[in-house]
């Protein structure tokens, strides 16, 4: 497996905010293998810590050791037909993850309805994947424009969806935190997974809703594309801005940057590569 | 319940309960709120609202409608709005509790798929009793994933009192967003601060472009060259800081070299960055 450092630069910040007594948000980055997951916790006491906790701890690690052991074109799936792809690895590492958080939360009466919402990025072969439960989104900076590549499971984008709320008045709507969908809440959960071409140059963002309910898409795009070229300032000053501007939630923030191209090492040059290093 | 006092030159007329979805407002008598006033379009205004919150659109009124003293086409209604319509003042006053639980209620819930299907009907027909159906959502479950069974019982038993936990409007998040909000938010009062705050401006002292003058009118300005020297100016409530973002060598500010961290910048500073020279200002607000 290629160390991806040299392709894509990689960022976090995260922050209890202006309001909350503590931060139920976790974040977790693993450069080397262009993995990034972020999780808002929700539930009563501590339990929200621990529901994104565990699912950023168990989904970093389960990838870790998929991403570094299993060869190529195991994870490339498609090109064999009878392997899994990466998005049916991604759906089994949530969902191992969420019955696990399930259970903690059945189990112990501390935890009793502890959820978790997530969102994260898997960027190899030139590709970015994406999966996301709740809330918590993925955004695109390309060039000049910023694209929302996740779709909230929310009660709102419900009622956007269904025309009974323009996306202006959503913006002021009271009922911005209940979502259709977290982790640990059921059994099984279904992530929604996208895989997209990423270009050099993207930046890509992950954040909890603590930054896009306190931020204008129009300054994080602004903060974005003139800090690229110092990301850590990048992601500090968003956490900033969100809270400046009132921080009432936890905010958690993930830039990833494409410095160059990242393809694959697949087929017979990256096997007699591999003899020699 | 929501409702709107209709009053004119300090003296209350009377006021109107805000239970349909649409609420109208103008000088013919088919309006929800009739006003008999020349000065009021037939159909002057509408109140339209969703679970429990109200926006206000103008008609395309003669005219105009006014909130908070500002002319507006379509806004959220906060709870003490005032809304002027000719001569004529509506003040806004939401049915939910001022005070209480304001961090617990914006802490994220979880719905159930069939739950959310009942809050989405219960949206759809927005009518009189449905409000309180959405109530039960915000205060029964906050923190916990919402019971389908519970939401369908308490969704049918309408008498459901409006407990604590339920927050004003100006307490939302939205208040960030808004024009007017109640600056009893930390985001609002950040912003009222920024409003009033003197305008920065960075003006060129030396190199081709001197004379010119940068206003610091947006969250973050960038000032140098890309890929040799850039510093940035972020515009804060507490004011204007100058911090390194890329580059071997740091900016200089009153010909002091800066470290990594943020510098809060005072008026007249002169900031040295990839060889020009140029001076930070305040200009008092207008």
């Amino acid at each position: 497996m290629r160390d991806l450092r040299q392709a894509l630069e990689m960022t976090a910040a995260s922050h209890t905010g202006m309001v909350r007594p503590h931060n139920e948000d976790c974040v977790s980055t693993v450069g080397e293998l262009g993995l990034a997951v972020l999780a808002d916790g929700m539930g009563g006491y501590n339990a929200g810590e621990v529901a994104s906790g565990i699912a950023v701890t168990m989904i970093t690690d389960e990838l870790r050791r998929t991403l570094t052991e299993a060869p190529s074109h195991l994870l490339n799936g498609s090109r064999h037909g009878k392997e899994p792809g990466i998005s049916t690895i991604v759906q089994e590492v949530i969902g191992k993850a969420n019955g696990f958080i399930y259970q903690a939360a059945n189990s112990r009466p501390q935890y009793s309805g502890m959820g978790t919402t997530l969102v994260m990025a898997v960027l190899r072969d030139n590709k970015v994947t994406v999966a996301h439960i709740g809330d918590s989104r993925l955004y695109r900076v390309r060039g000049e424009k910023m694209e929302q590549v996740t779709r909230d499971h929310s009660l709102l984008q419900e009622q956007i969806d269904s025309g009974m709320l323009t996306k202006e008045m959503a913006g002021r709507s009271q009922n911005k935190n209940l979502v259709t969908r977290a982790m640990g809440i059921d059994a099984k959960v279904d992530a929604d997974v996208q895989i997209l071409e990423a270009l050099e140059g993207d930046v890509y963002l992950l954040c909890s809703d603590g930054l896009n309910d306190m931020v204008e898409d129009d300054d994080i795009l602004l903060t974005v594309n003139s800090l690229r070229a110092n990301l850590t300032l990048a992601a500090n000053q968003l956490v900033q801005l969100a809270n400046d501007n009132g921080g009432r939630d936890n905010v958690s923030v993930v830039l990833i940057k494409v410095k160059k191209a990242f393809p694959a090492n697949t087929g017979w040059r990256a096997r007699m590569m591999s003899w020699f290093s | 319940m929501a409702k709107m006092i209709l009053s004119l030159d300090g003296m209350v007329i009377r006021d109107y309960s805000i239970s349909e979805e649409r609420t109208t407002i103008g000088r013919k008598a088919r309006n929800d709120i009739q006003i008999d006033n020349l000065a009021v379009s037939g159909e002057h205004a509408m109140i339209v609202t969703i679970l429990n919150d109200s926006f206000l659109e103008d008609l395309g009124s003669t005219n105009g409608t006014l909130v908070n003293g500002q002319a507006i086409k379509k806004h959220f209604l906060q709870n003490n709005g005032v809304v002027e319509v000719g001569k004529y003042k509506l003040k806004y006053i939401s049915d939910q509790p001022a005070q209480g639980g304001m961090a617990d209620f914006e802490k994220t819930v979880v719905l159930r798929a069939p739950a959310k299907a009942e809050a989405a009907t219960a949206a759809a027909t927005a009518g009189a009793g449905n409000g309180a159906t959405v109530t039960v959502i915000k205060t029964g479950v906050r923190d916990t994933v919402v019971n389908p069974d519970m939401m369908r019982t308490q969704g049918s038993a309408s008498p459901i009192t409006r407990t604590a936990g339920v927050t004003t409007q100006g307490f939302t998040r939205s208040a960030a967003v808004q024009t007017g909000g109640v600056a009893a938010t930390p985001s609002a009062s950040g912003q009222a601060v920024a409003t009033g705050q003197a305008m920065g401006t960075v003006q060129i002292l030396s190199g081709p472009s001197a004379g010119k003058e940068l206003p610091l009118n947006k969250p973050l300005t960038t000032l140098g060259k890309p890929g040799v020297q850039v510093a940035v100016i972020a515009k804060r409530p507490q004011g204007f800081y100058i911090t390194h973002v890329e580059g071997s060598n740091f900016p200089l500010v009153n010909g002091k070299m800066l470290d990594a961290q943020a510098y809060a910048l005072h008026d007249h500073d002169v900031i040295e960055l990839a060889g020009v020279k140029m001076e930070f200002y305040l200009k008092p607000g207008a």
